[in-house]
């Protein structure tokens, strides 16, 4: 299934998951972004990549960061480009999905950037649409976000060099992370030495250990050694629906706290994929602190993104 | 009216113990010999059924077909000829089409555009609640009346215990059978797999075994409370399986069946986000695969029903969870069927008898067995012969099954329903 992101000749087509995906194309992806790092420090940050195609941002769902962090790669690599909030446009006029790409494609458009609420819907529009346009999935309902991770992977990398020994730990709302499935896989492809996941049962998948984890459900124990934390956001609506008591008791187990960062290894790096919600995953303290890599992860972004979208369209001889 | 004779099939009769090569004959509607023939009879067609198996026409326990309501995803008449092909002469529907049967007029529309359709031979399960709402009761006895053969609630929950206890109460003062799907609603949130490693890795929303084997347990012990007689459907995991092995053998008046497919996919069968196996109850692990295949060859489980759920391709067209769940089986509960005794899971007569006797029984109707007076419902199969689903094989509206494509062994030669050759497949 995943194949589909790969065309013949086992280049990147799509970019959905990382699900599938092996090692050396996840490492490929790292390389190009490196080699992009350079185009926002130039006087004009501008490469002539992607001169005159068009790419179209679906945004499904509201997002800032993300959506900006596309649209500014796109341009960098001279695209046109053109940003959608779905949420207010035609879907609400009762347009199906498929209609909605289907209108979309009749304006020539060569690539889509989609985020939706709902798992699999990347998927779908990649089956869907016609076999010259590339999808690249912004996330997914809590199925994946591969863009997302593989910028945390670059950071990884520009920090720690080597992924082999690294222990990491990811902590928080695992069960509707989307973030955290594709942080797992990537991790996990790229040879990490552990991954664990440290959360309450309620906020953890069933069998998530199938997926290359140990599982915490105690900070504490679960920070100890590790070179790598990651902060998940909490969303509120997790205490009206009975999977948390409080924010409150929430940050007494699980938020990240500098007397708690200090179990892990000296160092550790702390990321989030953001947005950050102080005092109740994180301290303060932490998010600036200088452990912290919360806001290179957010630079790195566009580097990883216009990677990914150049090698998607690598595959139309463009490149 | 016509008379038919048989030759030289394998006759498969579990109720009347026939496991042999012989013949049959058909007159007026009804079976009038078994092997031996009638002085005097003369057949105005004969099939030859060498090296076929002849056994009753199947009896499905649930199936939709989508009219009223729906007749964009599928209709009696297509639906009929899809069931014949599949060598099923009687149909149980499911009560949530638009409106639902709560009412006698819906049941008696529901009679007649079978009539029209051509294809008699169709029961109605009446809703249990009002509207399938789970809050107060249907007229039972007036549906029965009208031609329901039991009641139930579909697909949708009966939360609230003390209705549910009432309602059963009522259905057994009538001596009313009641066909239930356990399912918590609560604990189901709105899943569309299996709670499980697919789940997980694809984050998709998911169905923990609780939501069934919970809605089981309640509804058990409400059968010892109220004493009503009850048949749970399409049920997908191990412990559903040991709970209704458990009541039994403690003396509780219940059967139980399993949809086809669930005796052949799980989870670990699913194509990422292919919405043709997005179904409910949904497809679970192999250990659950394993304990309802034991169960339907040790009898804890009765029979094996089609769950036939005819979709639009629209209906199957977006993201998964979107998508509406259901597979459109009449047509492989045969193949699928002896792809287990292929397997020697079940015997023949084992796997005959879950399509034909068993759900009789639990129907209480004269059907399902080849006993002289019986009316002449009657498949003849070919064990052996392979064929492919596609657009040129397959007979439903609804094209949602994730067996499109594959290579399926065993099919259906010869349907009579009623005395009648309704089917022929060359």
């Amino acid at each position: 299934m995943n194949n589909i992101q790969i065309n013949t000749e086992g280049k990147l087509k799509h970019f959905l998951s990382i699900d599938g995906l092996p090692k050396s194309l996840l490492t490929e992806i790292l390389d190009v972004a490196e080699s992009f790092v350079g185009v926002n420090d130039l006087q004009i940050k501008k490469v002539p990549l992607l001169r005159g195609k068009t790419i179209v941002n679906l945004f499904f769902e509201n997002s800032t960061r993300t959506r900006t962090t596309f649209e500014l790669a796109a341009k960098r690599l001279s695209a046109d480009v053109l940003s959608m909030s779905i949420a207010t446009s035609s879907t609400s006029k009762g347009e199906s999905l498929l209609d909605t790409i289907r209108n979309l494609e009749a304006m020539f458009v060569d690539m889509f950037v989609v985020r939706h609420a709902i798992s699999g819907a990347a998927h779908f529009i990649a089956q869907q649409t016609a076999p010259h346009i590339s999808v690249i999935n912004a996330g997914d309902g809590q199925h994946a976000h591969p863009t997302q991770a593989m910028l945390d992977m670059f950071t990884i990398r520009q920090i720690k060099k080597d992924f082999s020994p690294l222990k990491v730990a990811i902590i928080g709302d695992i069960l509707h992370s989307r973030v955290a499935r594709s942080q797992i896989q990537a991790l996990n492809t790229l040879g990490v030495d552990e991954v664990r996941v440290i959360a309450p049962k309620t906020l953890l998948p069933a069998h998530v250990e199938c997926m290359g984890v140990n599982v915490f459900h105690n900070l504490n124990a679960g920070l100890k050694d590790i070179d790598v934390v990651i902060m998940l956001r909490l969303q509120k609506e997790r205490m009206t629906s009975a999977l948390l008591p409080s924010e409150s008791e929430y940050f007494k187990c699980f938020g990240l706290t500098e007397d708690k960062l200090k179990i892990a290894k000296p160092d550790a790096i702390v990321m989030h994929p953001g947005p950050i919600n102080r005092g109740v995953e994180i301290e303060s303290k932490v998010a600036d602190g200088p452990q912290s890599v919360i806001l290179k992860q957010v630079s790195n972004g566009i580097a990883v993104r216009m990677a990914v979208m150049a090698m998607a369209m690598q595959k139309q001889g463009i490149v | 009216m016509t008379s038919i004779h048989i030759k030289n099939g394998l006759l498969i009769d579990p109720v009347n113990k026939v496991n042999q090569i012989g013949d049959l004959y058909i007159a007026e509607g009804k079976i009038v010999s078994v092997i031996n023939e009638p002085s005097g009879f003369k057949a105005e067609s004969i099939i030859d059924a060498e090296n076929k198996v002849v056994c009753p026409g199947f009896i499905d326990l649930s199936t939709r077909l989508r009219e009223p309501g729906q007749s964009r995803k599928a209709s009696f008449r297509s639906e009929s000829v899809a069931a014949l092909s599949g060598g099923i002469t009687t149909m149980c529907l499911q009560p949530d089409t638009n409106p639902v049967v709560d009412t006698s007029a819906v049941a008696e529309l529901i009679k007649e555009l079978a009539k029209k359709a051509g294809y008699p031979k169709i029961f109605p399960i009446a809703a249990l609640t009002q509207k399938l709402e789970g809050t107060e009761l249907s007229s039972m006895l007036s549906l029965k009346k009208a031609g329901c053969i039991a009641v139930g609630n579909a697909n949708q929950p009966v939360s609230n215990l003390l209705i549910l206890r009432r309602a059963m109460e009522y259905a057994a003062s009538h001596d009313i059978l009641v066909m239930f799907r356990p399912n918590d609603y609560w604990l189901g949130n709105n899943g569309c797999v299996h709670e499980g490693v697919f789940a997980t890795r694809y984050g998709l929303p998911s169905i923990p075994e609780a939501a069934e084997t919970i809605a089981l347990a309640q509804c058990l012990e409400l059968v010892e409370l109220t004493g009503c007689r009850v048949h749970f459907g399409q049920l997908s995991c191990k412990r559903s399986v040991i709970k209704i092995h458990q009541a039994k053998k403690y003396g509780l008046q219940v059967s139980a069946d399993v949809a086809a497919h669930q005796l052949h996919l799980t989870e670990n069968s699913i194509i990422p986000f292919d919405s043709n196996y997005h179904v409910i109850p949904p497809l679970r692990t192999d250990s659950d695969l394993q304990y309802l295949r034991d169960g339907l060859a040790s009898g804890t489980i009765n029979s094996i029903c089609s769950d036939h759920q005819p979709h639009d391709i629209d209906a199957k067209l977006g993201a998964f969870p979107e998508t509406e769940p259901g597979i459109s089986s009449l047509e492989t509960v045969l193949p699928l069927m002896l792809d287990l005794v292929a397997q020697d899971v079940i015997t023949l007569e084992q796997g005959v008898a879950s399509l034909t006797s068993n759900p009789a029984r639990v129907l209480r109707i004269d059907s399902g067995a080849l006993t002289v007076g019986f009316s002449a419902d009657v498949c003849v199969f070919d064990l052996n012969l392979e064929w492919q689903i596609n657009a040129d094989n397959w007979k439903s509206q609804g094209h949602n099954t994730p067996f499109w494509g594959k290579a399926m062994k065993g099919r259906v030669t010869h349907t009579i329903q009623s005395g009648h050759l309704t089917y022929t497949a060359f």
